[in-house]
């Protein structure tokens, strides 16, 4: 773990450069084979020739795509294990995924509903949806809004939602294949307009949780302590819930459900960098956006010329890592 | 004390029983009951409920009889079989991890037998997605693995004993994995075969006979009897590590029993009923809700509500939507979730 602020400052500018790199390599590295150089000659002067469209139409979108999916997906994953207090605790949690994918089947099913720019907007009110009602349940009796409440309201939501995805699909086996790779989660052959509409949101997003760090610093310390040094518990805890479903319902609605992400990176981050969100925000961000940025890659040579969906490769890859940092990080 | 009763057989066991759960318990049994009978009754030939009763009385007539004790006894059973496993692994692992969010499906053990369910279509189906074995291998095979990702998962958790909480994340993460395996399974072979392999997954309970019954009543039995032996190692557990050992108990020790006792419940509920999610998560916390949270109190209660979601699930499954049917796995939350998020709302016991 590195202890010193200045360590954390190296380590902060070190990621940032194997994120661009990521970034760059998603750019050239794929079927069809391009190097550096062309790949900068296409922003410099683009000639029009293939290579140059490859990149600029498909290889660039698909980047920033996945660079700004895993990005939002860790940070409101770490977000949502800090609310909840539970280590267990992702966006999908929260029902976001399972609402965002049960309003995409049901327009599937009943509005024949067949762009991804259709899916997007269906994606993105399920998660909205699905949100309010958990949010809405846990914050309703005596007490207020309690970590315990939020988990559960959650997962009943979530169970509910994606049980009754299920049951469309098996009776609807039309519909089961026109989403079923939607439903792995990926990044490929997205249309840059759905980034484009969604990016500023996301950005503002995490910028807001960085800027609030401290604030969910305090709130971990419990709800009593933050409140009784003066924090308005309730506003902070709204505000970043507000935050996760804009960062996961339009990472969602973008993407399809790319699960996992959320989980181990938050963990991952904290056996670095400690638990102070300020530093736990920005390396999530960072190795989030690489993590999706690396499967996205493996996922174009596992089977090549077939893609395997990015969902997939992001627990092949992650989860060993995880697992040797959970081994390691709470040993006996 | 007074509304508590001590037994106590020998130096084996001793329990506390709580009046009220206990009073409570056997009003759920008899809900159970009458569930049952009316999903008995209901089907392609409706048979009214006294005959129903009749029947199991063995002065019914014989026709009634054999539609019965034929075709809706065995699912009946299978169901409330299942409902009990799942319902008390669930409830064990959410005490032995302390945390709300453990259930079976959870770590990986459910995750483990879709994968391996998918595998079997995967080798044994030939080209006109007939299988080429029979499918009373099935369950054996998903059996196999769940054990098998259970093994993996305590083998990678052990360092000096095994951490609830370590090994809840490493559940997680070989869940993840098993669940990414099915996916490139189900998106490489034929859509067919997914299609059916999603049926699987979601759980489902049909084609049930006497023989695989009394297979699973067994074995359910047994580790259900164990469980509740054990009751009072986990009232002790439940106090947190050092407070248990202090008080002399074995904490690894029994951590252990109870992590296998949750394995073999969920991996022989699954293999005969698929991944029948959200009955090991849901039944525990309504049980809570109702007599509060000791396991002696709630494990119990847990169990028959775990068999009335799974029961009336199945029923629905057969019934509403008939001559298709809509696997019982989709229904376990319909009905599960809005009356758990009524008692979440109610806020009773908390």
């Amino acid at each position: 773990m590195i202890h010193t602020s200045k360590g954390k400052w190296i380590a902060l500018i070190f990621s940032s450069l194997a994120f661009v790199f990521c970034l760059f390599s998603s750019i050239v590295y794929g079927y069809t084979d391009t190097s550096w150089s062309t790949a900068f000659s296409a922003f410099k002067e683009n000639d029009g020739s293939t290579a140059h469209l490859v990149i600029q139409n498909v290889r660039l979108p698909r980047a920033l795509i996945a660079a700004t999916v895993g990005a939002c997906l860790a940070t409101s994953g770490a977000i949502m294990q800090s609310i909840t207090k539970n280590p267990l605790a992702s966006p999908s949690i929260l029902g976001i995924n399972a609402g965002a994918v049960f309003f995409v089947v049901i327009g599937v099913v009943f509005f024949q509903v067949q762009s991804l720019q259709s899916y997007m907007i269906f994606g993105l009110i399920g998660a909205a949806v699905s949100f309010g009602i958990v949010f809405v349940l846990s914050s309703v009796g005596r007490e207020g809004l309690t970590p315990m409440k939020l988990v559960l309201a959650g997962a009943a939501v979530s169970a509910l939602f994606s049980s009754m995805t299920q049951g469309f699909l098996t009776i609807n086996e039309t519909a089961l294949d026109q989403v079923l790779f939607w439903l792995a989660g990926s990044v490929a052959n997205r249309p840059i307009g759905l980034l484009i509409t969604g990016f500023p949101y996301m950005v503002i997003g995490l910028l807001i949780a960085f800027i609030m760090a401290k604030q969910m610093n305090l709130l971990a310390m419990g709800d009593d302590v933050a409140s009784g040094l003066g924090q308005n518990v309730m506003l902070v805890k709204f505000i970043f819930s507000l935050i996760v479903v804009v960062l996961a319902g339009i990472s969602v609605a973008i993407a399809g459900p790319i699960g996992f992400i959320g989980i181990i990176i938050p963990h991952i981050v904290r056996s670095f960098v400690g638990i102070q969100h300020q530093w736990v925000f920005p390396f999530c961000a960072l190795y989030g956006g690489i993590l999706l940025l690396v499967s996205d890659i493996a996922a174009r040579y596992i089977i090549m010329p077939k893609e395997v969906p990015v969902g997939v490769m992001t627990a092949l890859i992650g989860v060993p890592f995880f697992i040797y940092v959970a081994r390691r990080r709470f040993g006996a | 004390m007074k509304n508590k009763v001590t037994v106590r057989i020998g130096n084996v066991a001793s329990f506390i029983l709580d009046k009220k759960s206990l009073f409570i318990t056997m009003i759920a049994t008899l809900l159970l009951g009458v569930v049952a009978i009316l999903s008995m009754g209901s089907g392609d030939f409706f048979i009214s409920p006294i005959h129903v009763l009749k029947v199991i009385l063995g002065i019914g007539d014989s026709f009634d009889q054999t539609i019965i004790f034929e075709f809706r006894l065995p699912r009946i059973m299978m169901a409330i079989l299942v409902g009990i496993g799942l319902a008390t692994a669930g409830a064990i692992l959410q005490s032995v991890s302390r945390n709300p969010l453990g259930s079976p499906d959870i770590i990986g053990i459910t995750a483990g037998a879709s994968f391996a369910v998918v595998l079997f279509l995967a080798l044994f189906s030939n080209e006109s997605n007939a299988l080429t074995v029979s499918q009373d291998w099935m369950p054996l095979f998903a059996f196999g693995g769940a054990m098998i990702t259970a093994a993996i998962v305590f083998a990678l958790s052990w360092k000096n004993g095994i951490a609830p909480f370590r090994m809840l994340l490493i559940g997680i993460g070989i869940s993840a994995f098993m669940h990414a395996g099915t996916t490139v399974l189900m998106l490489v072979g034929p859509i067919h075969q997914a299609s059916q392999a999603n049926i699987w997954i979601t759980g489902s309970i049909y084609g049930s006979n006497w023989t695989e019954v009394r297979m699973i009543a067994i074995w359910i039995t047994i580790l259900f009897i164990i469980t509740l032996a054990m009751t009072r190692e986990m009232n002790v557990l439940e106090l947190g590590d050092d407070l248990a050992k202090s008080a002399g108990s074995s904490v690894q020790r029994s951590r252990i029993i109870f992590l296998l006792l949750c394995t073999g419940l969920t991996g022989a509920s699954v293999a005969f009923a698929g991944g029948i999610g959200f009955v090991g998560l849901i039944a525990p916390h309504i049980a809570k809700r109702i007599v509060g949270p000791t396991f002696g109190s709630m494990v119990g209660l847990s169990a028959v509500i775990g068999a009335i979601i799974v029961v009336v699930a199945d029923w629905i499954a057969r019934v509403a939507f008939a001559p298709i049917e809509v696997p019982a796995g989709v229904w376990t939350a319909v009905i599960g979730a809005p009356y758990f998020i009524y008692l979440l709302i109610k806020q009773r016991n908390r």
